[in-house]
C-alpha cells in the first residue's frame, strides 16, 4: 500500500515537473530569455513543492508508525498483558502483527486473534490518515506552487536550496550512524552494568555467561555477576592480535621494502595483484581455511614434535588472521615509503651505502611514524576481524598466553551471545553489547593514536 | 693555491684503508647484507604469494567433487495401482522410489538392511518425484526409469571422498565357498590369504585371524557373488574362512585358481560412514550401469537444506542480490551526495572538519559493531523484520558508506579546477557546474569506488550475523522482507555442518563468492581503464 502511495507521489514528481515547465513557457509565450530561471527549474519546483512534502510525511510515517500501534495494541490489552515480562509482551506483540499480516501459523489463542483483528484495524486507520494527509499535502503544495511561477521568479534559488539541503543531509548520515552507534552502545551497556557492576566486568577473570541462568524460570531473577569477567577474552583477542603481527608485520613491512625499491616493473606487475587478490579474499573464506587446512596442520605438526596442540588454538587462527592482514600492512607501509623524499635515497647513496643500507638507515627511520601508525591501523584491524576466530578460535575463555590453546575472543563472544533467539533484555545478550562499546572505543582509540603519530612525528621534507 | 696542504697529505698515511684484506672483508660483508636483504624481501613476497596459491588451490581441489553428483537411475512404476491419475499429489512416491531399488535387490530382506538399502536413495527423492510430475503428469500410467539423486555418502563413495574404492586382485588359488547365502565357509588351497590378512590388521587369538571393523574390509568375489571375510583359520593344514555372503552366490561350486578375485578396501569399516553392505551394492548398481555422474543441478538452482546432496546455493545467491540491490539504493545516492557536499559546497570549518574526521573514523570501525547498531536500532527500536535483506541492506549501506565517500571524494578532487572555472565563466550557477561538468567527469572513478565498497559488503559477514541472517531458510526470498540468508553467511552455516557432503558444497559456494567477486573487481578495473581521464 505504501509502496504504491510512494509510486504515485514519484508519478505526481513527473506530471507537475511538465506542468510547470509548460506554466514557465507559456507565461512568456515561448520565450525563454524573459524568464529568469529555465522552465526546467520552474518544473523542479512545481514538482517539489507538490510531491516533497507529502514523501517526507510518508517517510516520517513509515518510521514512527510501528512504535505507535504496538504502544496502542499494549494499552488496549493492558488487562491481558499485565504480570507478563517484558520480552513476554514484545513477543506477544510481534505475534498479534503477524497474524494480522499473515505469515504466522500455529501458537495462536484467542487473545492473540483479538490483538490482531485490533492490529489490523488501527493498521487502517493509520495508513488512511497518511493517505489523506499526503493528499492534503500534494494539492496545498501544488496550489501555492503553481500560483508562484511566473517570469520573475526565483524558481533556481529555491530548487538549488533544496537540493543543497538534501547534500547536507546525506552528509549528516555519517554523523547519525556514528551517533547511533555510540548511544545503542551505551544505551545497552549502561543497561547491563545495572546488573553487572562495571569494574566485575572489566578486571573479573572468569566469564561463562552460558550459565548465567541456572535452570528454567530463572530469567527474572538475579545475575550472578561474578560469571561476566571479560579479562579472558582481552587476554585471547590480544594473544591472537600478537600472533598476527607477528606473521602479518614482516612480512607485510619486507614485502613493500621490496616492491618499492627492488622488484622490477615485471615482478611488482605480479605481485601488487595477489597482495590485492588477498586483500579482497573475504574473511569467511579464511575462516573456513584456517578450520579446514591451517588448523589441522599445526596439530599435525605439534604431534609430531609430541606436543599437545588444540583442534582451535590461537596459533592456528593467529597465522591465518596475519595472512589476512599482510597486504593492509603492506599497501600502507608502501604508501610511506613510497614518500620519503628521493633526494634522501640519491644522498645516501652519494655517501657510499649500498641500497639496503639506504634503505635501514635513512628511509625506514624517515617513514618510522608512517609505520607506526600502519601497524596501529594493523592492529585494530586484527582486534576487530570476526569471522576467522568465529571459525577457527575456541569457544571457551581460558586465560591462558599459550599460543598452542585455545582461546576466544571479544568479537567471538558477541557472536555467541547474539546468534540465536535469545531475549533482549537478558544480561547475557547486554553483554554482547558492553563487549561492542569496549571494541568501538579500542579500534577508536588506536585509529586516532595513529593519526596522531603521524601528524606529531611526520618530518616535513618539502 | 697550490700552498694550502692538505692534512691527509701530512701525517702517517693509512695505507690501504679501502683497498686491504679488512676493507675487502667489510666491502664483502656489506654486499653479502645487501643481498640477504633483497633475498629476504623477496621472500616475503613469495610467501604471500604462496599463501594465496595454497588458499586457492585448497579451496579448488576441495570445490570441484560438488559441481558434479551422482545419479541413480531405476525403472519406477506410476502406474494408476500407485498414482492415482485423478489425484497424483497423494501418491507416496518416497515408497515408490524405494520398492523400485528393493526390487533391483531380493536378497536383502531384514527390516535393518532394508532400511540400510533404502538410505543409499537420498531422503528427498520422493519430493523431487512428485515436484517432476507435477511438472509433467504424461509420466502417469506407465513405466518409466527415473534418475534419483543418491544419499551424500554414496555420492561421496563414487567420488572416492569416503573410502578408497579398493583394487581387485586374482587370487592365485582354489576357493571353495560351502553354501550361497548367510554366513558361510570359504576354503582356499593355500595360507597366503591369512598373511594377507595378518597385513590388513587383523587380530590373531589362538590361531584365528579375526577381522574386526577395525581392520581392512576383505572381500571374496566368486561365483558372481560376493563374500565378506570375518575370520580365517589355518589350524589343521588348511585354510578356512568364514564369511558372510553380501550377493548371493551363483551356486557353490569351488572356483578354480586365478578365478575368484580378492578385494581389499584399506579403510577400517568402523571409520567409515558407509558400511561393507553399502558399498557392495553400490558397486552392484554401478556394474549394471544405473549410476550416473552429472552436472550438479541441485546445489545450483534449490535452496537450502540439511541434507547435503539437496542443499543449493540459490536461495543464498537469490538473498545476497537482494541485500546488495538495498545496500546499492541507499549507499551510492546518499555516498555521492555527502561527497558532492563535503567536497564542492562544504566552506572549511569546524562542521564539516567533524563530519570528515567521522567519516575517516567510521571506515576503521569493525564491522560487527554495524551489526550491533542493526540490531539495537533497526530490529529492536523500528521493529523491522529480522533475517530481512532489507535491514541486512540498510547495515552493510551503512559499513559502505564510508568507502563509497572517500572514493568519490577522491574522484571529485581530480577533476581540474579548469572545468569548473569554464562552467562558472559561461554563466552556470554552482549546482549546475558540479551536476552538468563536475560529477559526470567524476563519475567513473565514483562508480569504480562503488563497485569496490559493494563487493567488499557482498563478503561480509559478521554484521549480518547479528541482524539474524543465520537463521536455517529453505525457501528462496521472494521480496526484501522476506527472511532469508546470503552467500559469506550460508558458506559459514555450511562450514558448521558436521556433514561429510558440507565440506565440498562449502568449498563450492566459495568459489561461486569470489566467482562474482571477480566479476565485480574485473567490472571495475575495467571502468578505470576505459574511463578515468588523467588531467
Amino acid at each position: 500500500m505504501i509502496g504504491y502511495l510512494v509510486l504515485a507521489l514519484f508519478a505526481l514528481f513527473a506530471v507537475t515537473y511538465f506542468m510547470g515547465r509548460r506554466r514557465a513557457l507559456t507565461s512568456v509565450s515561448g520565450e525563454i530569455s524573459k524568464l529568469h530561471s529555465l522552465p526546467s527549474h520552474h518544473g523542479m519546483f512545481l514538482g517539489l513543492a507538490a510531491a516533497g512534502p507529502a514523501l517526507i510525511a510518508v517517510a516520517i510515517w513509515s518510521i514512527a508508525t510501528p512504535g505507535i500501534e504496538s504502544s496502542i495494541i499494549k494499552s488496549r490489552f493492558a488487562a491481558e498483558l499485565a504480570g507478563l515480562g517484558i520480552p513476554q509482551v514484545e513477543a506477544f506483540v510481534r505475534d498479534a502483527r503477524a497474524i494480522a499480516f499473515g505469515g504466522l501459523v500455529g501458537f495462536t489463542d484467542a487473545t492473540k486473534e483479538a490483538a490482531a483483528i485490533a492490529y489490523r484495524s488501527i493498521h487502517q486507520t493509520s495508513i488512511a490518515i497518511i493517505l489523506a494527509l499526503s493528499a492534503v499535502l500534494a494539492a496545498a503544495g501544488f496550489y501555492l506552487a503553481y500560483s508562484r511561477i511566473a517570469p520573475a521568479y526565483r524558481a533556481r534559488h529555491v530548487v538549488e536550496r533544496v537540493l543543497k539541503i538534501f547534500l547536507i543531509l546525506c552528509s549528516v548520515v555519517a554523523i547519525l550512524t556514528t551517533v547511533g552507534i555510540v548511544l545503542s552502545l551505551i544505551f545497552e551497556s549502561l543497561r547491563f552494568f545495572q546488573q553487572v557492576p562495571f569494574y566485575k566486568f572489566l578486571f573479573g577473570l572468569h566469564w561463562s555467561p552460558q550459565s548465567a541462568f541456572t535452570g528454567a524460570g530463572t530469567e527474572a531473577g538475579a545475575v550472578d555477576p561474578n560469571i561476566f569477567g571479560a579479562v579472558p577474552l582481552f587476554v585471547g583477542t590480544l594473544l591472537i592480535t600478537l600472533i598476527a603481527m607477528l606473521v602479518a608485520a614482516p612480512i607485510g613491512l619486507m614485502s613493500a621494502i621490496y616492491l618499492s625499491d627492488y622488484a622490477s616493473r615485471s615482478v611488482r606487475a605480479v605481485a601488487k595483484p595477489v597482495l590485492e587478490i588477498l586483500a579482497g579474499i573475504p574473511t569467511v573464506v579464511y575462516g573456513f581455511f584456517a578450520a579446514l587446512t591451517v588448523a589441522p596442520f599445526f596439530r599435525g605438526l605439534g604431534e609430531s614434535v609430541g606436543l599437545g596442540v588444540a583442534s582451535e588454538s590461537a596459533l592456528a587462527a593467529g597465522v591465518v588472521m596475519g595472512i589476512m592482514i599482510i597486504p593492509f600492512v603492506s599497501s600502507l607501509s608502501d604508501d610511506v615509503i613510497n614518500a620519503v623524499p628521493q633526494s634522501l635515497r640519491d644522498g645516501s647513496a652519494g655517501l657510499g651505502a649500498t641500497k639496503s643500507e639506504t634503505i635501514r638507515k635513512v628511509v625506514l627511520p624517515a617513514a618510522l611514524p608512517g609505520i607506526v601508525s600502519a601497524m596501529l591501523l594493523a592492529v585494530s584491524r586484527a582486534i576487530g576481524e570476526t569471522m576467522i576466530v568465529v571459525m577457527a578460535a575456541g569457544l571457551a575463555a581460558n586465560l591462558t598466553l599459550n599460543p598452542l590453546e585455545a582461546v576466544t575472543t571479544v568479537t567471538v563472544q558477541i557472536v555467541t551471545l547474539l546468534v540465536g533467539d535469545q531475549e533482549f533484555d537478558s544480561a547475557k545478550t547486554l553483554a554482547a553489547f558492553a563487549l561492542g562499546l569496549v571494541l568501538f572505543c579500542i579500534t577508536l582509540a588506536l585509529n586516532i593514536i595513529a593519526l596522531r603519530v603521524v601528524q606529531k612525528y611526520r618530518e616535513q621534507y618539502d | 693555491m697550490t700552498d694550502i696542504t692538505s692534512p691527509i697529505g701530512v701525517g702517517p698515511r693509512v695505507s690501504g684503508l679501502h683497498t686491504g684484506d679488512a676493507a675487502k672483508a667489510r666491502l664483502r660483508g656489506r654486499y653479502a647484507a645487501e643481498t640477504r636483504f633483497k633475498w629476504i624481501g623477496a621472500g616475503a613476497v613469495a610467501l604471500s604469494a604462496l599463501f594465496l596459491v595454497l588458499l586457492l588451490s585448497t579451496i579448488v581441489t576441495e570445490a570441484l567433487p560438488a559441481f558434479r553428483m551422482n545419479y541413480l537411475t531405476l525403472p519406477i512404476d506410476l502406474s494408476a495401482a500407485k498414482v492415482d491419475p485423478a489425484n497424483p499429489g497423494a501418491a507416496n512416491y518416497a515408497t515408490i522410489a524405494q520398492d523400485a531399488l528393493s526390487a533391483k535387490f531380493p536378497g536383502v530382506e531384514s527390516r535393518q538392511d532394508r532400511r540400510l538399502l533404502r538410505g543409499l536413495l537420498s531422503s528427498g527423492s520422493g519430493d523431487i518425484l512428485r515436484r517432476d510430475i507435477a511438472d509433467d503428469p504424461s509420466l502417469l500410467g506407465k513405466t518409466v526409469d527415473y534418475s534419483f539423486p543418491l544419499d551424500d555418502f554414496a555420492d561421496l563413495y563414487f567420488k572416492g571422498l569416503i573410502a578408497d574404492k579398493g583394487s581387485d586382485t586374482a587370487i592365485a588359488t582354489t576357493v571353495a565357498p560351502s553354501g550361497t547365502t548367510g554366513d558361510i565357509e570359504v576354503t582356499f588351497g593355500d595360507d597366503s590369504i591369512a598373511s594377507l590378512a595378518r597385513g590388513y590388521g587383523a587380530i590373531e587369538e589362538n590361531g584365528v585371524l579375526r577381522l574386526t571393523s577395525g581392520a581392512a574390509s576383505l572381500f571374496v568375489a566368486l561365483d558372481g557373488g560376493m563374500v565378506k571375510l570375518t575370520e580365517i583359520s589355518t589350524a589343521g593344514g588348511a585354510t578356512v574362512a568364514k564369511g558372510t555372503v553380501l550377493k548371493p552366490l551363483d551356486s557353490n561350486a569351488a572356483a578354480a585358481a586365478g578365478a575368484a578375485m580378492l578385494r581389499v578396501i584399506n579403510t577400517p569399516e568402523s571409520s567409515r560412514k558407509i558400511s561393507d553392505k553399502e558399498i557392495v551394492w553400490l558397486d552392484e548398481l554401478k556394474a549394471q550401469n544405473l549410476i550416473q555422474t552429472r552436472f550438479n543441478t541441485i546445489f545450483f538452482f534449490t535452496g537450502a537444506s540439511r541434507e547435503p546432496e539437496l542443499a543449493g546455493i540459490w536461495g543464498a545467491v537469490v538473498g545476497s542480490f537482494l541485500t546488495m540491490i538495498v545496500t546499492l539504493a541507499i549507499a551510492f545516492p546518499i555516498g555521492v551526495s555527502a561527497a558532492l557536499y563535503l567536497e564542492e559546497f562544504a566552506t572549511k570549518n569546524r562542521w564539516t572538519t567533524i563530519i570528515e574526521v567521522n567519516i575517516n573514523n567510521l571506515a576503521a570501525v569493525p564491522s560487527i559493531v554495524y551489526g550491533l547498531l542493526g540490531l539495537a536500532v533497526f530490529l529492536n527500536f523500528f521493529g523491522l523484520p529480522r533475517s530481512a535483506p532489507v535491514v541486512g541492506g540498510m547495515v552493510l549501506a551503512l559499513m559502505t558508506l564510508p568507502i563509497i565517500i572517500i572514493a568519490s571524494r577522491a574522484s571529485l578532487r581530480a577533476v581540474p579546477p579548469s572545468i569548473r572555472e569554464a562552467a562558472l565563466g559561461i554563466g552556470a550557477s554552482k549546482v549546475q557546474m558540479v551536476f552538468h561538468h563536475v560529477l559526470p567527469l567524476a563519475m567513473p572513478g565514483i562508480m569504480t569506488g562503488t563497485i569496490l565498497g559493494m563487493a567488499h559488503a557482498l563478503g561480509e559477514t559478521a554484521p549480518l550475523l547479528m541482524i539474524g541472517m543465520v537463521a536455517f531458510i529453505v525457501d528462496i526470498p521472494g521480496g526484501f522482507t522476506d527472511p532469508a540468508t546470503i552467500l559469506p553467511v550460508q558458506i559459514f552455516m555450511w562450514a558448521d555442518f558436521p556433514e561429510a557432503g558440507f565440506q565440498q558444497k562449502t568449498s563450492a559456494a566459495i568459489l561461486i563468492l569470489l566467482a562474482f567477486l571477480v566479476i565485480m573487481n574485473a567490472i571495475a578495473v575495467i571502468l578505470r581503464k576505459r574511463f578515468e581521464r588523467r588531467w
